[in-house]
């Protein structure tokens, strides 16, 4: 039942935050109670940006639709195409060269980063600081180019095809990777003095938007959400696949369970990142960077499921195939979804103003969860 | 005790909004190193990754010939209608019958830059430019026929 605009009964105030507001990151329409400044209850409505991508899948063949996948969650559109053509490759049952998958995780991980940095510029621009997004922006647009000069596109990359990769390396990029990291390591202590230490942003973040872990399992978040509240939910750790089994990294978890905890999951998670990317640098496998392939993909009859972690948290793709070129049903289990349907049991009895922080702690991206 | 921590408190966040503005300070100070691109100003020295992806384009050589058999297969690669080809039917002095291209129309309007034509293109006779500044006054400019008038295939190439 959709409340009404203006007073309840019992004299609450409904009031409409978004769809154009800037602390939602897009088209977020949230419809607050409000007793006061205490929120009562929270409503999402989604529907402004659905384009129907899982219904545009099923008109395009296996090797067309993974390019759609990238609008999706656009800050880690490599781990969706990812994820997609490892559901394709399930199929086909095709071996991906070791080349190809130092390469795509390599470049997943890079997307980790590049996410996780908007991430905490956004939010810290949520709470007021201006500046910190630009500080983030600086390593951001490192990682941007290298994607640029190997993928040929800043944001939506279509670079894994199934089979492996579309092109090889370019000769630039382990040097500017190595750049990167080196860049990356002198300025992360910026990152502490201007943002994590400083009390007022640890005064509104600390005991605010509480997720226990019950709560947090039965409301399916997965990522940094679910992690923040001490839910072990690492795809990476837990189901391995390319070569996360064989690099060493550890899966960060954290009890606070607050905004706070949330935020220091994501600042450790790009630390563990720049780990698995200087593990790999340098041993990149020779070889082919693409498995052969025919030149109609058929899946056969049957159904398929791959799942990655994304820079959100768990991302299934489910194909059910009728035996042709195309789809017979694609559906997308979006973290961004389940994540955020467990703000209204966090916000729920915080004042009003804390909700945009906890808002923020979630990391939404709303073509994510519209689809 | 309460007094105590009061006062903690109280020096712990002076001193947590110093080490910030020491920051600040610093690029206060240091404000040479500039990261940012003065765009419209440096359009000549604005040096865009060779596998960047603009538009397509159909390479012609200095004879204006292109390597475009008119095969479709770009136009069954892309996923959204981009590439239309339109083929034609070449008599050679023999007699012989052969398929060649007539128009290459692509919609630029329709293009999301995926590459998918390029990597099917057996003959490697469209490639994608760094051309970003796509912008026009009127839509149907953005349709445009890539093949130059005039242009036929290379000689060779099947």
């Amino acid at each position: 039942m959709i409340e009404e605009i203006g007073t309840t009964a019992e004299g609450d105030l409904v009031i409409n935050i978004g769809p154009q507001h800037p602390a939602t990151h897009g088209v977020l329409h949230l419809v607050v109670t409000l007793n006061g400044e205490t929120i009562k209850k929270i409503e999402p409505h989604l529907g402004y940006i659905h384009r129907s991508i899982e219904k545009m899948c099923e008109s395009l063949s296996y090797r067309q639709f993974i390019y759609v996948t990238s609008r999706m969650d656009y800050l880690s559109s490599h781990i969706n195409n990812h994820a997609c053509a490892m559901c394709v490759e399930k199929g086909l049952q095709i071996e991906v060269p070791p080349r190809a998958q130092v390469i795509r995780v390599l470049m997943d991980e890079l997307t980790r980063i590049a996410s996780h940095e908007l991430w905490w510029g956004a939010m810290a621009m949520d709470l007021g600081a201006f500046t910190p997004f630009f500080h983030a922006f600086r390593e951001r647009e490192t990682i941007n180019d290298i994607m640029e000069e190997t993928c040929g596109a800043r944001l939506t990359m279509n670079y894994m095809v199934p089979g492996g990769v579309m092109a090889d390396l370019h000769p630039n990029f382990q040097k500017r990777v190595k750049d990167f990291i080196a860049l990356y390591k002198s300025k992360i202590s910026e990152y502490d003095e201007l943002v994590t230490g400083n009390i007022i942003f640890q005064g509104r973040m600390k005991d605010v938007g509480f997720l226990s872990k019950e709560d947090a399992i039965s409301y399916g978040c997965t990522g940094p959400i679910a992690r923040g509240s001490g839910v072990s939910c690492d795809i990476r750790k837990l189901y391995p696949y390319e070569v996360y089994g064989q690099v060493e990294f550890d899966e960060v978890l954290e009890t606070r369970c607050d905004s706070f905890g949330r935020y220091l999951i994501r600042l450790r998670e790009m630390q563990q990142s720049i780990r698995i990317i200087e593990q790999l640098i340098d041993n990149i496998p020779g070889g082919d960077f693409q498995a052969k392939t025919k030149a109609v993909l058929k899946l056969p009859k049957g159904e398929f499921y791959a799942r990655a972690e994304t820079a959100r948290g768990e991302l299934g793709v489910y194909i059910i195939s009728e035996g042709g070129t195309t789809p017979y049903r694609i559906k997308f289990r979006s973290p961004g979804f389940s994540n955020l349907s467990a703000l209204d049991h966090m916000a729920r009895g915080g004042k009003i103003g804390d909700l945009v922080a906890t808002m923020g702690t979630l990391d939404l991206v709303i073509p994510d969860i519209d689809r | 005790m309460f007094l105590k921590d009061y006062i903690t408190d109280i020096y712990k966040g002076v001193k947590s909004l110093l080490i910030g503005m020491r920051r600040t300070g610093y690029y206060f100070t240091h404000h040479k190193e500039i990261i940012t691109q003065q765009y419209p100003d440096n359009r000549e020295e604005l040096n865009l990754p060779t596998r960047f992806r603009g538009e397509v384009i159909l390479l012609h050589d200095e004879n204006n010939e292109h390597a475009c058999t008119g095969c479709t297969a770009c136009e069954l690669a892309c996923p959204n209608g981009t590439i239309k080809i339109i083929t034609k039917f070449d008599v050679s002095p023999e007699g012989k019958k052969k398929k060649a291209l007539d128009t290459f129309i692509y919609h630029l309007e329709l293009c999301t830059m995926c590459n998918l034509c390029v990597v099917a293109c057996p003959t490697d006779a469209i490639v994608m430019a760094q051309n970003f500044e796509h912008s026009v006054y009127d839509r149907s400019k953005l349709t445009k026929k890539l093949n130059k008038p005039g242009s036929k295939i290379r000689e060779g190439i099947e």
